[in-house]
Formats: structure tokens, C-alpha cells, sequence
């Protein structure tokens, strides 16, 4: 726990209606998220699944701060920044279900949530490779004009690969609107993180070598990293260039559905569940003065957005077999020969 | 029609697509301000400027993850990775990524991208510098792959891949960067995965590619000359898309089918081409297909041990000489 930065006092204040967007966001990955867990257990979810339970406050602080324009990178362990940028909860449920209600009609899956209409542009399960793809999209942000800035979140696993040197350099020298966000969980897979790399900061004490500002902030926090999303976008949109931030926080359940976490010392989990972001959160609303009522309302309302969304996955038949012979190519076919 | 060198056509190739499209970008390691380690892309930096004609750090991962993502937001990006080899070290970007993302989208996104590079042995640089890979890219759905062995079809071919809307992974043969050749002036664009019959005999049909078209050519003279075999020579200049049906119309005309590949033995792609003619043509071949290839092996550097792994025009003749009949 000491690995936790203290919680600075905010810079700046945020919005009454903001703290409730941020509350409300978490809590919709978060249930969403459970939701996912139940329909595995259920055997509706098939293959495999990345849960970001405990980690919310990160893509929800994001999700808050970014421009509809604005892109979105995704790792495998996706669901949660898919939804935090306004992608439907049953077309994120149906397609972890294999139904045709799916963002991609089941043909991605769980570890490759896209929804380009929302800035989706796609979640990546080879680790590191996404890194420089989000620099690509900077970059024709950049050449475009648009103002556009692109968010890249991956794991503390993802510090260690070429690719996410790579792009560090690249963004910095080409001056990029990016913004790399790394969530430190503590786990790379199923190892310590500090157990594999050579700094304590997996991202944090990285970022020198690439003239970058070590920014390393408690990613249980949606405040925080609210402000940490702003601070970097704008920095981004005014060309000041690429940010590196490292957010920490804890899955709460394992790696990936196959995975009982059981390489955690005992009592590791317990002492995270009590920094639980979203628990917590509630409760500096309360003592910010918001009312027990409208909490409970954002609460029963998500809940039921969920069960809505569940309702209309369940409901959605499998994809559509003329689909396996659909856009291998821009033109919408398959051929590879005349 | 003026006359250009291979590596001309390139710059030329890339300069008419940049002229006529401004979302149209360049980037790779040596390219702009060095105009390339092959002298291929001198005067695109001058002519389109240092926002559309970039160069990169060696970080072949960096410059495919850049060039996809640009493209997947609007704009259009020739990326050129050196030397064909170093492709293994960006491969995740080209495989799993730029060929499967459409597909797993369910056609959310569009995947304009060119991958230029130089492929092929003959320069004696050995091992890691000499491959011919283009099987490589035939294998993965979602790549079209491209071998242009005459400086028209680079300029022309070039063109239609940066128009494609597909990832094209586009091979240039380093050792014909020098070889001059017509070119026609003005726009110029050929169609992919159009082969191209070359001459037209009536004793076998030769497949070839880049390089080995210009060995198979030489190779059909010899045969006509000094044993009487008339061969038909064809340029696929495609492999993703392919031509099957020009390969398999000039084998039933033929009766026979020799693919020469400078590629190694296993899985090269004239045993795809192979295994169609035989599903396909079988009652019209008139003997066993025949396969020409370099052996599986590492290629060595010594230009003795090159030139002998490497199908040469005497191994072509003398293969056909002795097989078909």
C-alpha cells in the first residue's frame, strides 16, 4: 500500500455534475463488469475474459475528461474503457456472447471491443503493439488539425516490450497528441511487476528516458485521475505533445477467467478492497454534501440499464453465418483470387 | 513513355499518388532527407515537404503501429521497412494487426496502407539481408501482396495499391532497383492480381515472379533456341490477389507447369499454384508439375554460393530440358 501516492489535494474543483457523471460512470463498468462475470458462470460468455474490476476509476476519469472526437486504445482487458467512452452496454454484453446485438457482431470478441463511432478504435490483445498504433492516430490528428487527441491504455506487463519504447520515443520526437496511460495493477500476468523490471515505477521511472515528466498517481481515485486526464489532453490539444501516466490500482479478481489469482499474499486483496474506488468515492460524495437519494437513484437506475442491456444480449441471436464471408476486405469480400 | 529505372518508378510511383491525394503520407528510416538506403525515394522530400515525407527512428514496430493508425483515421501511408527481412521484427503489426482488423471489426474500419520494401537476394549481403518473403504475406488473410519485376508495373502497381483501401505489402527487388525500362508518362495505374503473359509458347507454361521472370524469359529463349521448347512465360506480378485463371487457362493450353521461385523450398507459393492447377487442371496436365526453387536453406553471401542456390537461367533450361518432354 505504500506503493500508493498520497492523494494530492485538488488542484482544481470539479463540477457537482461532473463528480456524479464520474460516479455514475464507474458504477456502470463496474455492475457491467459483474454482469460479465455472472453470464460466464452461466457458460453465455464463452472464451475467455480480461475483467477490470477495481480498476475503474481510471478509464471513468478518462471516459469523463475526453472529447467525443477524441480516440480510445484498449488492451485486451477492454470492457470497461469501451464503455466509458459511450459504447451501448448490450452491444458490449452480446458481443462478449457471441450474439448478433455485438459492436462487432461476435466476430472480435471479448478482446477486441471497437466502436469507431464512439472513438473505439479498437482493443488489442498482443501486448505493447496498440502503443504505436495510437501514435499513428495522433499523428493524422496532428496532419488533419483536428485537435483530436488519442488515449492509449495498457497494463505495467506492457512496459517491458519493444513496442511501448518504441512509441515513446517516436511520440516525443514527432510531438504526437497522445496520451499513454499505464494502469499498474501490480501484476503483470500472473508475476509481481516488481519482480520482472528493473525500476520500481514501471512507467513512472521510465518516462526520463524519453524527457517526459514522471506523472505517477493513485489510480483508485476518479478525481485524480479526472484531473490527470484534463491536465494531459490539454497539454495534447495545445501541441505540448505526448503525456506518460501511471495510474495505480488492483484487479480485483485474476488475470483472466482462468486465473484464481492465488499467487497474491494473503490479505493483499483486503487491504485494495478497502480502497475500493468506487465504495469510496460514495462516500466523499456524502460528505461532499450530495444526498444519500441521489445516490441510490444513480445506483437503481444503472442497475436497471444493465438488466436492460443483459435482457436485450440474451435476446439476440447468433451472428449470421454470410458474416464469415464478410470484409477481409474494404470492398466487403473475402476473394483472394479470381 | 520515358524510360525510368526500377528505383525511379518508385519515387515516381509514390510522387504521382502524393500529387493527386494530400492524405497521402510517406514515412520510413532513411527516406526522406537520405531519399533512401536504395536511392529509391530521392526528391519526395523536396517536392511534397517534411509533414508528408517523414523520417523515422529505426523502430520498425513504431513506423507500421504509425502508418496503421494513421490510416485508420482518415489518411493514406506508404511506409517503407528497409530491407524485407527486418518485416520479422514488425510482423505483429502487419499480421495480427493491420490484415485482421477489418475482419474482426465487422468492417468498422477501413486499412490504407502500403508496406514498401526491398526483397530478394543477388546483392551478396547474405542471410538476413537477402530474403525473398512474400510467402510470408501470402499466408495471412487480410494482406494483398504485390512483386512488380518491370519499372511500368512498379510505378503502375504502386498506384493501385496506395488506391486499394487494403494493407498491400508491396516487394521491390533490390536487384533490379537499376534495371531500366518504359514507362508510360502521365497517370499510370495498373489493376492487382492481374498476371501477365509475357510470350506465349505452345510446349509449357513457366510461372515466375520479380526477379525470376526476368531468369524465366531469358531461360525460354535458350529453350527455343538451342532445344526446340516453346515456353510461355508469366509474370504474376500479384500473388494476393491471384490470377488463377490466366495460370490456369495457359496450362491447359500447354499441358505443362514449371513455377520458378527465388523463394526457399517448403510452402513457397508455386506449391499453392501447384496444388490449384492439380485440383483444378489436372486433366490437361500432360506430366508433373515442376517446382524450381532455392533450396531450403539460409542463403549464404559469398557471391559463388549465391549465384548457385539462386535459380539460375542454366538450372531453368536444364530442369525443363529434362523434365518436360
Amino acid at each position: 500500500m505504500s506503493a500508493i501516492p498520497k492523494a494530492k489535494k485538488p488542484e482544481f474543483e470539479i463540477g457537482r455534475e461532473t463528480r456524479l457523471d464520474l460516479f455514475r460512470m464507474q458504477l456502470e463498468l463496474r455492475m457491467c463488469e459483474k454482469r460479465a462475470f455472472d453470464l460466464f458462470l452461466q457458460n453465455l460468455i464463452k472464451g475467455t475474459s480480461h475483467l477490470s474490476l477495481g480498476q475503474e476509476a481510471i478509464a471513468a476519469g478518462f471516459g469523463v475528461a475526453m472529447k467525443p472526437d477524441d480516440y480510445t486504445f484498449c488492451t485486451y482487458r477492454g470492457h470497461a474503457h469501451t464503455l466509458a467512452r459511450g459504447a451501448s452496454m448490450s452491444g458490449v454484453l452480446g458481443e462478449l456472447m457471441g450474439r448478433e446485438c455485438g459492436l462487432m457482431s461476435g466476430k472480435g470478441g471479448s478482446m477486441h471491443l471497437t466502436d469507431v463511432e464512439k472513438g473505439v478504435m479498437g482493443s488489442y490483445a498482443i501486448i505493447g503493439a496498440h502503443l504505436p498504433i495510437a501514435a499513428g492516430a495522433a499523428w493524422s490528428a496532428q496532419y488533419r488539425g483536428t485537435k483530436q487527441v488519442s488515449v492509449c491504455f495498457f497494463g505495467d506487463g506492457t512496459t517491458n516490450i519493444g513496442a511501448f519504447h518504441e512509441a515513446l520515443n517516436f511520440s516525443v520526437v514527432w510531438k504526437l497528441p497522445v496520451v499513454f496511460v499505464c494502469e499498474n495493477n501490480f501484476y503483470m500476468e500472473y508475476t509481481p511487476i516488481g519482480a520482472v523490471t528493473a525500476v520500481e515505477a514501471p512507467a513512472g521511472d521510465r518516462a526520463s528516458a524519453y524527457g517526459l515528466p514522471s506523472i505517477v498517481v493513485d489510480g483508485n481515485d476518479a478525481d485524480i485521475m479526472f484531473e490527470t486526464a484534463m491536465a494531459a489532453l490539454d497539454k495534447a490539444r495545445a501541441g505540448g505533445g505526448p503525456s506518460l501516466i501511471e495510474a495505480r490500482t488492483y484487479r480485483h479478481s485474476g488475470h483472466s477467467r482462468a486465473d484464481p489469482a492465488k499467487y497474491r499474499p494473503a490479505g493483499e486483496l483486503e487491504e485494495w478492497l478497502k480502497r475500493d474506488p468506487i465504495p469510496t468515492y460514495r462516500e466523499r460524495l456524502l460528505r461532499l454534501g450530495f444526498s444519500e437519494g441521489t445516490l441510490k437513484g444513480i445506483e437503481d437506475d444503472t442497475q436497471r440499464r444493465v438488466d436492460e442491456a443483459t435482457a436485450i444480449a440474451k435476446a439476440s441471436p447468433p451472428p449470421s453465418f454470410d458474416l464469415i464471408d464478410k470484409d477481409v476486405w474494404a470492398d466487403g469480400s473475402t476473394a483472394w483470387r479470381n | 513513355m520515358a524510360e525510368l529505372t526500377y528505383r525511379d518508378a518508385v519515387a515516381a510511383g509514390i510522387a504521382q499518388e502524393m500529387r493527386r491525394d494530400p492524405n497521402v503520407v510517406f514515412l520510413g528510416e532513411d527516406v526522406a532527407h537520405a531519399g533512401g538506403v536504395f536511392k529509391a525515394t530521392v526528391g519526395l522530400l523536396e517536392e511534397f515537404g517534411p509533414l508528408r515525407v517523414r523520417d523515422c527512428p529505426i523502430s520498425e514496430q513504431a513506423i507500421l503501429g504509425a502508418a496503421m493508425g494513421a490510416a485508420m483515421t482518415g489518411l493514406k501511408p506508404i511506409a517503407e521497412i528497409m530491407f524485407s527481412d527486418f518485416l520479422a521484427v514488425c510482423w505483429d503489426i502487419i499480421a495480427n494487426e493491420m490484415a485482421k482488423m477489418r475482419y474482426m471489426t465487422n468492417g468498422q474500419v477501413t486499412m490504407p496502407v502500403v508496406i514498401r520494401t526491398a526483397n530478394g537476394a543477388g546483392s551478396r549481403f547474405g542471410a538476413q539481408h537477402s530474403q525473398s518473403l512474400e510467402n510470408w504475406a501470402m499466408t495471412v488473410p487480410g494482406l494483398k501482396v504485390v512483386a512488380p519485376a518491370f519499372p511500368a508495373d512498379v510505378k503502375g502497381l504502386l498506384a493501385a495499391a496506395v488506391r486499394d483501401g487494403n494493407p498491400v505489402v508491396f516487394f521491390e527487388q533490390k536487384s533490379l532497383y537499376s534495371m531500366k525500362g518504359e514507362v508510360p508518362d502521365g497517370e499510370h495505374v495498373e489493376p492487382l492480381g492481374k498476371a501477365k503473359v509475357l510470350r506465349r509458347g505452345s510446349d509449357c507454361t513457366i510461372v515466375a515472379l520479380a526477379a525470376m521472370v526476368h531468369k524465366a524469359m531469358d531461360a525460354a529463349e535458350v529453350l527455343k533456341r538451342d532445344h526446340g521448347i516453346d515456353a510461355t512465360v508469366i509474370d504474376l506480378r500479384c500473388l494476393v490477389p491471384l490470377d488463377t485463371q490466366t495460370i490456369l487457362t495457359e496450362v491447359a493450353r500447354t499441358g505443362h507447369l514449371v513455377t520458378v521461385e527465388e523463394n526457399p523450398r517448403l510452402c513457397g507459393w508455386g506449391a499453392e499454384i501447384s496444388s490449384i492447377v492439380t485440383e483444378e487442371c489436372f486433366w490437361d496436365l500432360d506430366g508433373p508439375i515442376v517446382r524450381i526453387t532455392t533450396p531450403h536453406i539460409p542463403l549464404p553471401a559469398a557471391d559463388a554460393l549465391e549465384d548457385a542456390t539462386i535459380p539460375s537461367v542454366a538450372r531453368i533450361v536444364e530442369t525443363i530440358r529434362t523434365r518436360i518432354d
